[in-house]
């Protein structure tokens, strides 16, 4: 096994901790954190499991992934200022629908 | 392509254009409006004038445009086509001017005309369609813009006729859909009159032609109120009287019986239908339906809904004429075609002139009426005697034709069922005749305006005279070479001669 | 300059996300409708030029290609990109009527970064290029749906933007085990090497998943009513008509490309079985509205059922009924594009009217604003599938392909759908025939606020006479036939 190979499944680990997140939180700033694990989770294997079966380094999967980190933090961006203005006008943390009866 | 090939297209596009420039019009330009729309059917009548003389010469117009890969939109003006663009063209003039007359003072007069000629355009293209494909264009346009004047008036009632129109117009035309796709996907793209291709399909595969003959006249059996399609119709009375006049004598029944025409001759061609066995059931299915409509006229108190019921029975006889094979029958189902538009919308005019001149809407109401109003009651006289079939008036001759045809296609039963429609047709026409005439007025009108006026306002008047007038000069005439029975066997004639 | 048209899809779009940036008001406005009609003129060149060069004979109309691979239009592209700009222009002159000012001068950089995503999605060939796109394309959709910055719409851009980056990450993941495999990005290269294997079905399943959930595809549909629904109106009309189609031609592209046709049967089925699901559960949802905005929303979860039942038609065992079905998809496509956006243009004119959401008060309108009902009808038209229309084109493609193809049971969903829509339509129409006592209170929409909708409407009724026009753009031959 190929110290690559580490990286991939390390990712994969990354991707199913934020798939639990996602599904177990409903506080949006946790669900944002676990979608930024999802994402950083398929970066390593975009990298990893590319790099696993050839010699040399490849350089296309790191200039990707470089890419969509950038992208990534464009939506976390989006993301937090949507939340923000959402907890300041109604107080809340959590869309409607996981707030319970209340 | 000359101009005149171009006809076709323009003898369509009179109302189209029509329609839209009368949409684009301001609600308050009345008179502008009507100047268009009579202007627009009068140029439509001139335009099928020069039409019916070209085709009388033996030439075809066609115009077509390919809109899918090997299908094409045809508008084409066959002998068939003309019989009933005509009927449609005259008919609109005398039912705008009537409209115009009878919405005076009304609201939405805009959106009223706008879809009324939109309504007769689609009848135009019905009646030009040169294959099935257009024909189901237009067919389904003709639902759509007769909604709104169905529901014209907005009130809760009009809206909940409006959902049964719509539930039964729209569920025949999927039934359509499928028998036209059906056709399209196995017997290929065939235009009108090219029977001997399809005789050759029938030949291969006769299960699948018998399904899609099932569903093309099952989807226009909903829009000719055969039984037990023909729930919409009497609902669909709540609309104004130019609208029911419409719905009636020219759009939507009887595109439906155009289209199963069209279907029999054109699609199927009469041999074929008749060596298939297909067209004995639908004959009887017809007969009930004449029968079973004037039962149902018999029980109602209501004017409307009585001519409801009458034209559920009347439309019939189109498609029972459709159904005798040989010449004489064909040519009673067609020459009722527009015999009935005739007689029918005369009738619809003067329950018009009733409802809006003295507030009538009930039978019983009507006695003593012909000293009010001598002109329309003289009108309704004359189409309730055509629609029993009392010579000179028009319907005599339709009713002489089916019988004469249905002795020659040895199915001599027919005779029983037009004697026994007849019958009918007198009793329930007969004693309201008796009403206007002989019984004297009791007590107030229900609800009288135009009280300055002898009958009524002449724009109510004069579309039913003419009418009126026109039924009787279509019986009288019979034997000119301009009247609808002498254009009836010419179409007879190319279609028994191939 | 023979290739200066295509680059200036995306410079154009761009240009204008950076300039509306960075000018004050008056000039953004200005130099947006300027740029506008740059777009508009590249577009008509674009199209000039695929017509003098008749490449629309061959078997796959590629652009010769010195900008590299990432860029190229054949006629697929072509179409979705003159689609984007028809009604994408006509939306922003909405807009800039319907808007207020503080939402104007936020709704100008969004909208061009809208359309720049949208042209790189049409025009790129290669995986991670559409994944830029793709996000791009979702973040400026978000940003745009919190535009009107109340509480209910705040709520749909989140619920939103969460279904959108999980759609894209499951893209990624998917992309990701594919280059493992084969080692390039590039749709071309992929197509010659592809072939159906248990890790790039795995692939696949991750792309598709993603990618159907931010096309609403039932049942990961949830999060489109209100996003929908409840956005400004002109952004509702831009979601509905264009920013859906893009995930889903991404799905169209690599089903046709990778040849998926050739996959087992059941693929397509799954696919079909999901559309036919979101016809009935979007029409049904769709007549148990109140509000007219989330019935036009839900009738878009219906139409998209429609596009999916494609994928079941496309089988290389008939090569001719299933380039019908692909020809009808894409006038539906295109139809229901048309359509959508006026059918919301026209909603948004008469809530307008009303100044209220629910249905009731649409009552008298159809005498107050015979016009907009117009536009709404004929919107309505071709969302039904009846005649004349571009969506009654494609459907009977769609039905002709299925029929030769024996496959009754979509042509019996579709059937069924038509009714469900035509019945949720005719329910809106109805309302506003409705005549209540007490006198009209109604506000007058500027003119051009109708006549944008009405243009789209008719648009999508034109398209029914004019389908050849887009049909001649594709390859005559099946694409799966290439």
């Amino acid at each position: 096994m190929s110290s690559y190979l580490i990286f991939a499944y390390g990712g994969v680990g990354l991707c199913g901790i934020g798939v639990f997140g996602f599904i177990l939180h409903t506080h949006l700033l946790r669900r944002l954190i676990a979608f930024n694990l999802l994402g950083s989770g398929t970066f390593l294997i975009l990298v990893g499991l590319s790099q696993s079966g050839r010699g040399e380094a490849d350089y296309i999967p790191q200039a990707l992934v470089l890419t969509g980190i950038v992208v990534a933090v464009a939506a976390t961006a989006l993301a937090l200022v949507l939340i923000r203005r959402w907890a300041a006008l109604t107080q809340h943390a959590t869309l409607p629908e996981d707030q319970g009866p209340s | 392509m000359n101009i005149m090939s171009l006809l076709p297209l323009w003898v369509l596009m009179t109302s189209f254009l029509a329609a839209i420039v009368i949409f684009l019009l301001p609600e308050e330009r009345h008179r502008l409006r009507s100047t268009i729309n009579i202007g627009a059917a009068i140029i439509k009548i001139g335009l099928i004038i020069l039409l019916i003389r070209l085709v009388a010469q033996q030439e075809t117009p066609e115009v077509s445009l390919e809109v899918l890969p090997g299908l094409s939109l045809v508008l084409r003006a066959d002998a068939l086509a003309m019989l009933f663009a005509g009927l449609s063209s005259i008919l609109w003039l005398c039912t705008t001017l009537y409209a115009i007359g009878y919405l005076e003072n009304a609201p939405n007069r805009s959106r009223f005309f706008g879809y009324f000629s939109l309504c007769v355009a689609s009848t135009m293209g019905i009646s030009l369609a040169g294959n099935l494909f257009t024909f189901l264009i237009f067919y389904e346009l003709l639902t759509l813009s007769t909604y709104p004047l169905v529901v014209h008036r907005g009130t809760p009632q009009s809206l909940k006729a409006g959902r049964t129109y719509l539930a039964y117009t729209l569920s025949g035309g999927v039934v359509l859909l499928v028998g036209v796709a059906l056709f399209y996907a196995f017997a290929g793209d065939l235009a009108f009159g090219q029977t001997a291709q399809m005789a050759e399909f029938t030949h291969t595969s006769p299960i699948a032609s018998a399904i899609i003959f099932l569903l093309l006249i099952g989807g226009m059996a909903v829009k000719a109120a055969l039984f037990p399609f023909h729930g919409w119709l009497p609902t669909a009375m709540v609309a104004p009287a130019p609208v029911s006049a419409l719905l009636h004598a020219v759009a939507v029944v009887k595109a439906g019986a155009f289209g199963i025409i069209r279907v029999v001759y054109d699609v199927f061609g009469i041999e074929l239908a008749w060596q298939q066995g297909y067209l004995l059931p639908l004959s009887l299915i017809a007969s009930f339906t004449i029968l079973y409509g004037s039962w149902r006229a018999l029980q109602q108190t209501d004017i409307k809904k009585r001519l409801a019921f009458s034209t559920v029975s009347q439309v019939s006889y189109i498609i029972l004429g459709v159904t005798l094979i040989g010449p004489l029958g064909t040519i009673g189902g067609l020459v009722h075609l527009l015999h009935q538009g005739l007689m029918k919308v005369t009738l619809f005019f003067c329950a018009g002139n009733y409802a809006e001149t003295l507030g009538i809407h009930k039978i019983h109401e009507l006695n003593g009426t012909g000293k009010r109003m001598p002109m329309t009651s003289a009108a309704f006289t004359l189409g309730a005697l055509g629609m029993i079939g009392i010579p000179p008036v028009a319907g005599f001759i339709s009713k002489w034709y089916l019988g004469t045809g249905a002795l020659a296609a040895g199915m001599d039963w027919v005779i029983w069922v037009l004697i026994g429609s007849s019958l009918l047709n007198a009793a329930y026409f007969l004693p309201v005749l008796y009403r206007i005439w002989f019984l004297p007025q009791q007590g107030q009108w229900p609800h009288e305006s135009f009280t300055q006026w002898r009958d009524t306002i002449p724009l109510l008047l004069i579309p039913a005279l003419i009418t009126a007038a026109l039924s009787v000069a279509a019986g009288l005439f019979a034997g000119s070479d301009l009247s609808p029975l002498s254009w009836a066997r010419l179409i007879v004639i190319r279609e028994y001669q191939p | 300059m023979v290739h200066f048209p295509m680059a200036g899809l995306v410079v154009f779009p761009l240009l204008g996300a950076l300039v509306s940036l960075a000018l004050s008001q008056r000039w953004r406005t200005l130099m947006s409708f300027a740029l506008i009609l740059a777009l508009l003129l590249n577009n008509a060149l674009l199209l000039l030029q695929f017509y003098s060069q008749g490449m629309f004979n061959e078997a796959m109309g590629n652009w010769p290609a010195p900008l590299g691979i990432e860029l190229r239009i054949d006629g697929l592209a072509l179409i979705f990109s003159l689609m984007s700009a028809i009604v994408a222009s006509i939306c922003a002159l909405y807009a800039y009527v319907y808007l207020r000012p503080a939402q104007l001068k936020l709704f100008w950089p969004f909208f061009w970064f809208l359309w720049v995503a949208l042209n790189s999605i049409w025009l790129s060939s290669d995986l991670f290029n559409l994944y830029v796109g793709l996000e791009l394309l979702s973040l400026a959709a978000v940003g745009l749906v919190a535009l009107s910055r109340d509480a209910l719409s705040l709520a749909a851009a989140l619920r939103y933007l969460f279904a959108a980056l999980l759609g894209s990450i499951g893209y990624l993941l998917g992309v990701a085990l594919l280059y493992a495999t084969y080692g390039t990005l590039s749709l071309v290269e992929l197509s010659q090497h592809f072939s159906l294997t248990l890790s790039s079905s795995v692939a696949l399943g991750f792309m598709f998943i993603g990618l159907l959930m931010k096309t609403a595809v039932f049942p990961m549909h949830s999060w489109l009513p209100p996003a929908h629904g409840g956005a400004l109106t002109p952004v509702s009309a831009l979601l509905s008509a264009l920013v859906i189609k893009a995930s889903f031609y991404i799905v169209l592209r690599l089903w046709t490309e990778l040849s998926l046709d050739s996959a087992p049967t059941s693929a397509g089925l799954l696919m079909g079985i999901l559309g036919s699901a979101a016809i009935l559960w979007g029409g049904w949802m769709a007549l148990h509205q109140t509000h007219l905005k989330l019935v036009v929303a839900y009738s878009t979860l219906a139409q998209i059922g429609y596009f999916m039942l494609i994928f079941p038609l496309l089988s290389d065992t008939n090569p001719h009924a299933s380039h019908l079905a692909f020809q009808g998809g894409i006038l539906m496509l295109l139809a229901h594009a048309l359509a959508k956006a006026g059918m919301f243009l026209a909603a948004g004119n008469l809530l307008f009217c009303t100044g209220q959401k629910d249905l009731h008060s649409l009552a008298g309108l159809s005498r107050y604003r015979p016009l907009n009902i117009f536009a709404f009808g004929l919107a309505g038209v071709s969302i039904m599938g009846l005649p004349p229309s571009g969506g009654f084109n494609g459907k009977w493609l769609i039905i002709q392909s299925a029929m030769l193809q024996s496959q009754w049971q979509w042509v019996l969903v579709i059937l069924l759908g038509s009714l469900l829509s035509a019945a949720y339509i005719f329910r809106v129409f109805s309302y506003t025939y409705q005549e209540v006592e007490g006198g009209d209170r109604f506000k007058q929409p500027s003119p051009l606020l109708e006549w944008s909708a009405l243009s789209l409407s008719v648009l999508s009724i034109l398209l029914g006479f004019a389908s050849m026009l887009v049909l001649d753009l594709l390859p005559s031959h099946s694409v799966v036939t290439q």
